[in-house]
């Protein structure tokens, strides 16, 4: 991994790694949402 | 051996009374000390770590812990879940007294008593997070005395005095939940001015709300976790109303944590990503951190959710417990154990007996006045002569 010089590198690296740790949430919260309610209708 | 009994049947010298008033007792003669002697008499206190358990535990987990009131009544009469009124009263009350109790503590540390109504007269200006902390504070403390009082009123049979209150609690609660939304998160701002101090896996910018959302869930937990002792505890006092609602209340309550936790969960994790500091996950510190994040943020909003689906109640009760002491880990970890990492080990602070001694005096005091007015007032009941409002 190249090492970051430039507060554009640091930015532009913790985004990219913050995108993806976002749209992994937004699956696994709705994932967590189904398990915390599929019961409760019985 | 008669006993003497007190006016509502019990034995006076019952052994929680003997523990209870030996702790005042303890209390009262370290208040004496604290208040003659000075802070270097009674505490481990230095110009280094200028904050202790008196601010870390007695304030920051106070105030976080007593967001009950605001989260019970916003959901009752702002988001019209009318089935947890019974929770109402009660959750307004452990409000009303926990932060009745954060300002006594904080006279222990301020040390002159006289000097309270200061940041309204002599302040560092509107920049000032503790002025917006104090001022949320007066505010929010007087809002839950007019919230509680319809209850107080009651049992004095002033019924127009309460009918004026109570058309106010509307407009009160929402007053209440604007005013903790500002000094819970403001809370969290105080440590923002202090990043080298506060070790980076805890500073982050987004410091004000994680404190909020922390203090949604303290306040959720510690609704399920107050019902759990006041059905242990004062079931004789309840009406069917409060009776009917034991289960369906940490059911309700408790899916809304589990949500509320891995919602914190996910932003704590993004806080980790935007400053970069993953590196630090492999220290000491880190490993710390770790059984914070995951022992008592990702089990517990598990543990929520396994309970909610199997209508386990019996496991949402424990994990409210395990999830007030998480709250109670986290605001430790940001106000003594994270903060100062940077000093030797020599210059580190740890509480003194006498300190630890104040805060067992002022959580019992809460516990005592509490069953005081359960025992007296209608919280747990409604009173036959008036009105659900």
């Amino acid at each position: 991994m190249e090492t970051i010089h430039t507060l554009q590198e640091f930015m532009l690296h913790t985004k990219n790694v913050t995108y993806v740790l976002i749209v992994a949430a937004l699956v696994g919260i709705a994932a967590f949402w189904r398990f915390l309610t599929d019961r409760d209708d019985e | 051996m008669s006993e003497n009994k007190a006016a509502i049947g019990k034995p006076i010298f019952s052994l929680f009374n003997i523990i209870a008033g030996a702790i005042l007792l303890m209390g009262g003669i370290l208040t004496i000390l604290r208040f003659t002697q000075g802070l270097d008499a009674v505490t481990n206190l230095s110009d280094y770590n200028p904050w202790g358990i008196w601010i870390g535990f007695d304030l920051l987990v106070g105030v976080a812990l007593a967001a009950g009131g605001f989260v019970t009544s916003a959901a009752v009469y702002i988001f019209g879940m009318k089935h947890y009124h019974a929770a109402v009263r009660p959750a307004i009350l452990t409000g009303f007294l926990g932060y009745a109790l954060v300002v006594v503590a904080l006279h222990y540390d301020v040390g002159r008593p006289w000097r309270l109504p200061y940041p309204f007269i002599m302040q560092r200006g509107t920049t000032s997070l503790l002025f917006e902390v104090a001022a949320c504070v007066a505010l929010y403390l007087t809002v839950l005395f007019i919230e509680f009082s319809p209850a107080a009123l009651e049992w004095l049979g002033l019924k127009r005095a309460r009918a004026i209150v109570v058309k106010l609690t509307i407009l009160l609660t929402i007053f209440g939940v604007v005013l903790s939304t500002l000094h819970q998160s403001s809370l969290g701002a105080l440590f923002l001015i202090a990043p080298s101090k506060l070790h980076p896996l805890w500073y982050s910018p987004y410091l004000p709300i994680y404190f909020f959302v922390t203090a949604v869930i303290a306040g959720l937990s510690m609704v399920i976790f107050e019902s759990t002792l006041s059905h242990r505890f004062f079931s004789h006092k309840m009406d069917a109303a409060h009776l009917a609602e034991k289960d369906t209340l940490p059911l309700g309550f408790g899916k809304a944590a589990a949500f509320v936790l891995a919602g914190y969960f996910i932003i704590k994790v993004i806080g980790i990503s935007v400053g970069n500091t993953w590196h630090y996950l492999a220290t000491g510190y880190g490993a710390w951190y770790l059984v914070e994040l995951l022992g008592f943020v990702a089990l517990p909003a598990f543990l929520y959710a396994v309970g909610v689906r199997d209508k386990n109640v019996i496991l949402i009760r424990w994990t409210a417990a395990w999830t007030v002491l998480g709250i109670v880990v986290n605001r430790f970890n940001i106000c003594l154990v994270a903060f100062n990492w940077h000093l030797p080990a020599g210059e580190r602070y740890f509480p003194s007996w006498m300190e630890i001694g104040i805060s067992v005096f002022i959580v019992t005091l809460g516990i005592v006045i509490y069953r005081f007015i359960v025992t007296r007032m209608p919280v747990l009941y409604e009173h036959p002569d008036y009105e659900t409002h």
